[in-house]
């Protein structure tokens, strides 16, 4: 038995709540991508080609696109949540008889679709400054659903786990802002030294970015096959502890 | 089939027992009152009842479902008024309650929705944004949202705490409609007279535990039955006859050693109670009969 009405309410609810904000969930962070692209594209484009026949300012398009699909989607189910926990109100999502699955996918798909439309702001508002070529969309929606998708649950598992802003700050601060800074999103990862080297082929973000970007290059870091493997297991692994979190009422149902 | 089934509800936080071993059975289409002091454990079985809390051991059903097993079933069937002033900010009055109805799987509710609007006077609310609202306002949209979905169970967990007498009268008039309608309603409230007034049976907890359950007419007259309030004159004895003191209920002021309340189970027993004062020298300055109401059994029993 499952209750697609609660879900589908819940989802929409979530939408909803960033599109009631859409200045400060859409047009900032597509504002904040434009100035990184307008700086680092103006300072770098003749000093750095990552790509042979790939311009930097072309390079550094999908990454800033990738990057800010990637933190939207985690502001969005991390901010509701811990909102809701603060204010009280997430007790209107506890007591109706929605399962796990059904908040899980709600908050999760709705991050996605935060993602999404961040991501799709940030490329319109940037394609025009560069000569961008689209080898294989596939791989491009592909990667953004799976980022998306990945970070809305990462987002979900720290709006359940912090209990205060300020640890969700922490989270997002030392964590998710340095794994996307330092996942290839200005450079490719052949330039860094070998120990940087060795150690961004543990972040799960690189994958993603390098991924995506192949995408439109035809060209990455790693094979993208490689990539996407990666990240399915990371999501499936995330979804897993995520489903488990609210099946057990972990930090929810005392 | 029992409205809801509570069967020794066992739950501790750390080192205290906040319920220890509850059993209750509530019927359909009683108004049900849960008192006792703060700290009783009142809104931790109702957490638990409605599923925002885990018990340590026992089972809860609602009309025959358990609320953890088949918790599908267990919510659909109850809504609860929490206690907190709880709303979402992002959204109106209207957008809060259809989304409410829709987690319960319920599209389309506009007509019940405005109809629970109209009997809890949020009609002229219906576009305002919660943050607009008042309390009372607010406290109004929190009942309708636990109706949204014609729940047979209603829990309201201090709904009346801290709101005017428009409220409350508006908030029972319609709450005793949905009694009448055959919905079961379970109270929990500080006002004793609320309680008293509305509730056809009566739990108290004390320390997480139940230590009064019957019937409120039978509590009344089976704990405290009437009482005599007796003012001593100063002109003579102004100590209570040791044969009275099992009886004793309370000084009523305290800051006034001559004035007591008296129990009393039988309005036959009065006279022998008035001649125990006058063998021991007391003189009656002033003399009451009252008739006990839940207030005092209630203090009897905590105190007890």
């Amino acid at each position: 038995m499952t209750n697609m009405t609660g879900f589908n309410t819940l989802l929409y609810k979530e939408v909803l709540r960033f599109w009631k904000v859409a200045t400060q969930t859409i047009t900032a962070p597509i504002m904040t991508a434009l100035l990184y692209l307008l700086i680092f594209g103006h300072v770098l484009e003749d000093h750095v080609q990552v790509y042979p026949g790939v311009r930097y300012t072309a390079f550094l398009v999908p990454g800033l696109v990738m990057m800010s699909v990637l933190q939207n989607a985690f502001a969005n189910s991390s901010s509701s949540l811990i909102q809701s926990k603060i204010t009280g109100n997430l007790v209107f999502v506890l007591l109706p008889p929605l399962s796990h699955w059904e908040i899980f996918g709600a908050y999760v798909l709705a991050a996605i679709l935060r993602g999404l439309a961040v991501g799709s702001g940030v490329f319109i508002v940037t394609v025009w400054f560069a000569n961008l070529s689209f080898v294989s969309p596939l791989w491009i929606i592909l990667f953004a659903l799976l980022g998306a998708a990945m970070l809305g649950t990462m987002g979900l598992i720290a709006g359940v786990w912090a209990e205060k802003f300020d640890q969700l700050a922490a989270f997002q601060n030392f964590l998710i802002m340095p794994a996307t800074f330092l996942s290839g999103v200005f450079y490719s990862i052949h330039s860094l030294p070998p120990f940087w080297l060795t150690l961004s082929r543990f972040n799960p973000f690189f994958y993603m970015i390098d991924g995506f970007r192949f995408g439109f290059f035809g060209k990455s870091d790693v094979d993208p096959l490689h990539s996407l493997i990666i990240v399915t297991v990371f999501f499936i692994l995330l979804a897993t502890i995520a489903l488990q979190m609210l099946k057990r009422g972990y930090k929810l149902r005392h | 089939m029992a409205a809801i089934q509570i069967s020794n509800i066992q739950k501790r936080y750390q080192s205290l027992q906040a319920l220890g071993g509850v059993s209750l059975s509530i019927e359909e289409g009683e108004f049900f009152g849960l008192l006792g002091p703060n700290g009783a454990g009142k809104t931790t079985l109702i957490s638990i009842l409605a599923g925002l809390n885990r018990a340590d051991a026992g089972t809860i059903t609602v009309q025959g479902h358990d609320v953890v097993t088949d918790y599908r079933n267990a919510r659909s069937k109850l809504g609860v008024v929490p206690q907190e002033l709880v709303f979402d900010p992002f959204f109106t009055v209207r957008e809060t309650l259809r989304m409410q109805s829709g987690y319960f799987g319920i599209k389309n509710n506009d007509k019940w929705i405005d109809e629970i609007m109209e009997n809890l006077d949020l009609t002229n609310k219906a576009d305002a944004n919660m943050r607009a609202l008042s309390g009372g306002m607010k406290r109004r949209v929190l009942v309708a949202q636990a109706l949204v979905h014609k729940p047979p169970v209603i829990v309201l967990d201090e709904p009346t705490a801290g709101v005017d007498v428009e409220l409350r009268q508006t908030l029972w008039k319609f709450i005793a409609r949905l009694n009448r309608d055959g919905h079961t309603i379970v109270l929990t409230t500080h006002y004793l007279e609320e309680a008293q007034a509305l509730c056809n049976r009566i739990a108290m907890l004390k320390q997480g535990k139940v230590v009064a359950l019957d019937s409120t007419a039978a509590l009344i007259k089976r704990i405290s039955g009437s009482q005599l309030r007796v003012t001593l004159a100063s002109s003579g004895n102004v100590a209570l006859p040791s044969s009275l003191r099992d009886k004793i209920i309370t000084h009523e002021t305290p800051s006034d050693p001559r004035q007591f309340i008296l129990r009393v189970t039988d309005y036959g027993h009065v006279e022998s109670m008035l001649c125990e004062f006058r063998l021991a020298g007391c003189v009656i300055e002033d003399l009451q009969l009252l008739q006990a109401d839940l207030e005092d059994v209630f203090l009897q029993i905590m105190e007890g």
